[in-house]
């Protein structure tokens, strides 16, 4: 690559106007320091906007502290991959950007015996060790559940003095937050426990198909992986399974109008409403537990706090099954196309390397359900938990007059958090009052300036001198970073009305734009619309059924939206870089899910 | 008229089959076997081995003709080119037996019967010896397309017995060491495709043979300057399994042959600009050629080489009609699948390879 091609330098761009302060929103540790430019300077960074889409606020670090490090304390401590450590990060301008550290070379064949013995372990032992994952991320969960973030009452408990206890209610609430945090960050870890051998096994399968078939599609090898239950699906398949059940029960009309309390209060009214607010309740755990984002924000809104959310997609199923239409997935389709294809492709093989692609595809098989479930259980169910409890923190500091802001808990880093729960037991036990009221809530004011300053502002998608040739096995796989790509950033868009990008799910569809920026805006989008965002999640799943297309800016060929089209047998076309800046909402457009190409066909 | 198709010198493709190629050459055994295999084919009939033989005889030409090539040696090209030229006229001057034209006439009239008035076909020459596996003998033999009427496809026929011996092809012979007379020489008359596009398939990758592939080569109008090799093709590769084009490359085409109907020929005429550097294929069409190219291989049981045009007239399959179809020869000939050196360790070797020579330093 010409060195004169390359990102702009960190330390050369400015802050954004109105948030020249963000730097005091994030821990020193994740910020470009100049006592190390020179390193970091030389250091490649890319965008990790897959994940973080928009800029975070303080005390959702918590979330990029804990994927980042337990991502790398598989590779380079647990499992000792031989070629890659883990991925280093910073923060810059409120987005987050990534750095893979390689492996020095001398120091790779040492690593070998040790990733063959412990990897190899959880390969042969995977669904084994992977019950056993279940059972510690539930105990994860019932943990959090439990916790209790309650004002500090008048007195300390009679029961607690008459028991000689010795400890007041401070002491369980301080120790509730800390090990609020030490839980979500066992499940960060455990949420990294198999997903790097998840993806790697995939890739071995990937290389191999490309190597004997050059240059077959990547969404064909991803069809012949890819799960057909997925728990992922779940919720949205509960979903449908209770809109079926309202027009069984005949409650369906019953649900159309009103506010949901308003709504199920119409339901229990009915002869039979009884049978279906049992099913409504039944399905919300866990299914409900599930965020409309990706976890990762503490503005995620998840289903069981935001019951018109899937009140919302109940609606609009019940709404087609009224006209008619299947809402189901054609799962049996996908099934059988899965099934067709992989016969297909073992066929065209000799006899001597047939059991070697099956030997393949069986590990790839064996260990990609839990790339594809583990968001369920982690990003959805734990990290909805963690969030719940923290909110629940948040009222108390509220109510305890710390601020006046709704979520004001979340413009503090995790370390000021536990400063102003000091200062509130502080003062609560000497029978003082606290600091934290005069304090925060200018700060938070200001901090929410700066956070809105910072949203306005795109993110460089990279920044310094970019390597010749991305080999990093993760960057490619978890980010789709490839040397290609970034080729295609540094370029820029060529012309703006036709984008590139990964053909992620086949098909070609013509249709208008709908433009996402966030999933509040997703009860926007209209019966055969193409939603095109920077990303999606996997819980926009209900809206696939109304959308004819998806076009996002980034992501892979396991991406969330490349998942949920091919399931949905929907085209897709992801990482195209720029769709949802440069596309407008209402421009007719023709998205060829083969091709990975975007047309904007009309204004 | 006293001919019936019962003299087996005129056979409809539907009823010739695979067997026959001694009778009926090989591209109509091709595109009777197609024809078998349920793929559209442009209706038409073979002119049969037996027609031109029985010309040979009544007229006495063996005779004349042998004594010609045995008269010259294989190394004069110049004595080669003068003898074919004797031969040729021999062949164009001599009448017919009644019997045969008439036979070649009812064919072309029942033809016209099933298909329209005064149907243009295309005259081919269909020969014993080419179109087999093991040998590439393509393009050996003439071709004279937009033929109307039953007068000129007879005379089309004679001219197609008389490209058995261009000075080429005699040369060919002899360095193959094979009998001049027997070779014999079959005909195939059959409806013109009407082509916006038109041009060849393989059913695996020629370059190096990945039969997951399907390469198919375009230009616009007629398919023939794209096979004699005057035309550069837009290419185009599609995956055999999903049968999702992934490679497009659309070249330059100038010029296009199309028919010229009043002089019963075909004409190259310049393709308008806006025309020029457009893909001769949408991609629609070219998943509906992949698709009977697929079908075809599968039918065949082996890697197949397909003639194919796109015809305007048709609206099933996006007007994709096979004009002929021969086995592959190069890479049938080898194992499988190309042999790969990397990737082969199974499990956690294979793994831990994976991740040591990763994937982007040799993707594209």
């Amino acid at each position: 690559m010409n060195a004169q091609v390359k990102f702009p330098s960190p330390y050369e761009l400015k802050a954004p106007k109105g948030a020249e302060g963000w730097r005091d929103l994030y821990p020193y540790y994740a910020l470009f320091q100049d006592e190390r430019k020179e390193g970091d300077e030389n250091q490649f960074w890319f965008c990790d906007a897959q994940h973080w889409p928009t800029p975070f606020r303080p005390f959702d670090t918590i979330m990029a502290d804990f994927a980042v490090k337990c991502l790398g304390q598989y590779n380079t401590r647990h499992l000792l991959v031989p070629p890659a450590n883990g991925v280093d990060y910073r923060i810059h301008n409120g987005y987050l950007y990534l750095s893979p550290i390689a492996v020095a070379p001398e120091k790779i064949p040492e690593r070998v015996p040790h990733f063959l013995e412990r990897a190899g372990f959880y390969f042969q032992n995977w669904n084994k060790l992977l019950d056993n994952w279940h059972i510690k991320v539930r105990g994860v969960i019932d943990a959090l559940d439990a916790l209790r973030f309650e004002p500090l009452p008048d007195m300390v408990p009679k029961e607690w003095v008459l028991e000689g206890r010795g400890l007041d209610n401070t002491y369980y609430l301080l120790e509730n937050y800390e090990s609020a945090l030490q839980l979500c960050y066992k499940a960060w870890q455990y949420h990294f426990e198999f997903l790097n051998l998840g993806y790697a096994a995939y890739l071995d399968f990937f290389g191999f198909c490309k190597e004997q078939f050059p240059n077959i599609p990547d969404q064909a090898i991803a069809r012949m992986v890819q799960g057909i239950d997925v728990d992922l699906f779940r919720p949205d398949d509960e979903l449908k399974k209770l809109a079926h059940l309202a027009l069984e029960t005949g409650v369906d009309a019953a649900l159309m109008s009103g506010s949901v309390e308003q709504a199920l209060a119409a339901v229990a009214a009915l002869p039979r409403g009884k049978q279906w607010l049992e099913a409504w309740s039944a399905a919300q755990n866990p299914w409900f537990n599930f965020t409309s984002g990706n976890g990762f924000y503490s503005s995620d809104k998840y289903w069981i706090e935001h019951l018109d959310i899937p009140l919302g997609y109940l609606r609009n199923y019940i709404v087609q099954l009224g006209k008619g239409i299947t809402i189901e997935r054609p799962t049996a389709q996908v099934a059988a196309e899965r099934e067709r294809i992989t016969k297909e492709y073992a066929e065209l093989l000799n006899d001597e390397v047939r059991p070697i692609f099956e030997q393949k595809l069986g590990l790839a098989r064996t260990v990609f359900p839990y790339v594809e479930n583990h968001n369920f259980y982690i990003e959805h169910w734990s990290l909805g938990v963690f969030w719940r409890k923290m909110r629940e923190l948040n009222r108390l500091l509220v109510a305890a007059g710390f601020w006046s802001d709704p979520e004001g808990l979340f413009f503090l880093s995790r370390n000021e958090v536990r400063d102003a729960l000091w200062d509130y037991c502080c003062a609560w036990a000497v029978g003082g009052t606290p600091t934290g009221p005069h304090f925060w809530p200018q700060r938070i004011a200001q901090r929410r300036k700066t956070m809105d300053a910072l949203a306005q502002h795109k993110p460089e998608p990279a920044l310094n001198e970019p390597p010749e040739v991305v080999t990093e096995p993760f960057t490619i796989m978890l980010w789709g970073i490839t040397t290609d790509r970034i080729s295609a950033w540094l370029k820029g868009p060529a012309d703006s009305s036709r984008l590139e990008g990964m053909a992620a799910s086949p098909g070609i569809v013509e249709g208008p734009a709908r433009v996402i920026r966030s999933p509040d805006e997703l009860d926007q989008i209209l019966d055969g619309e193409i939603l095109v965002a920077p990303v999606t999640a996997p819980s926009w799943a209900p809206v696939f059924s109304k959308i004819s297309a998806t076009v996002t800016d980034i992501g892979g060929m396991m991406s969330h939206a490349a998942i949920v089209c091919r399931e949905y047998g929907l085209p897709a076309v992801t990482a195209t870089g720029s769709a949802s800046s440069v596309i407008k909402t209402g421009q007719r457009l023709r998205v060829d899910g083969s091709a990975g190409t975007v047309e904007v066909l009309a204004n | 008229m006293g001919a019936q198709i019962g003299d087996q010198y005129v056979i409809p493709f539907e009823q010739a089959s695979n067997h026959d190629v001694s009778l009926i050459g090989g591209k109509c055994a091709g595109l009777a076997s197609l024809v078998a295999a349920g793929a559209t084919v442009p209706p038409g009939f073979a002119v049969t081995t037996r027609a031109y033989l029985e010309t040979l005889a009544a007229r006495r030409l063996e005779c004349e003709i042998r004594t010609r090539i045995e008269a010259v040696t294989d190394t004069d090209v110049g004595a080669q080119a003068r003898i074919a030229c004797e031969i040729q006229d021999l062949i164009r001057s001599e009448a017919i037996p009644d019997r045969i034209t008439d036979a070649i006439r009812l064919g072309y009239e029942q033809l016209c019967a099933r298909v329209g008035q005064d149907l243009p076909v295309a005259v081919r020459s269909s020969g014993t010896s080419e179109d087999m596996p093991e040998a590439s003998f393509a393009g050996q033999g003439d071709t004279y397309l937009w033929t109307v009427g039953a007068d000129a496809v007879v005379s089309r026929v004679r001219d197609c017995w008389a490209s058995l011996f261009t000075a080429r092809a005699i040369a060919y012979r002899g360095k193959h060491k094979l009998a001049h007379l027997e070779q014999a020489m079959a005909v195939g008359v059959q409806q013109m495709a009407d082509a916006r596009a038109a041009g060849v398939a393989m059913s695996l990758d020629p370059s190096n043979g990945d039969r997951s592939k399907i390469v198919i080569e375009s230009v616009w109008g007629l398919g023939e300057p794209l096979v004699s090799g005057q035309a550069t093709p837009d290419c185009f590769v599609v995956d055999k399994v999903l049968l999702e084009p992934i490679k497009r490359v659309v070249a330059s085409k100038p010029t296009e042959l199309v028919a010229d109907i009043a002089n019963q020929t075909t004409m190259l005429r310049e393709v308008e600009e806006a025309r020029r550097n457009v893909a001769s294929l949408t991609d629609a069409q070219i998943r509906a050629v992949a698709r009977v190219v697929k079908a075809v291989e599968r039918a065949f049981g082996a890697p197949q080489d397909v003639e194919w045009a796109i015809d305007a007239r048709k609206t099933e399959d996006e007007g994709v009609v096979l004009l002929q179809c021969r086995p592959e020869t190069v890479w049938s000939r080898k194992a499988s699948a190309p042999v790969v050196s990397r990737s082969y360790a199974p499990g956690i070797e294979g793994v831990l390879s994976t991740l040591m020579a990763p994937l982007a330093s040799r993707k594209h």
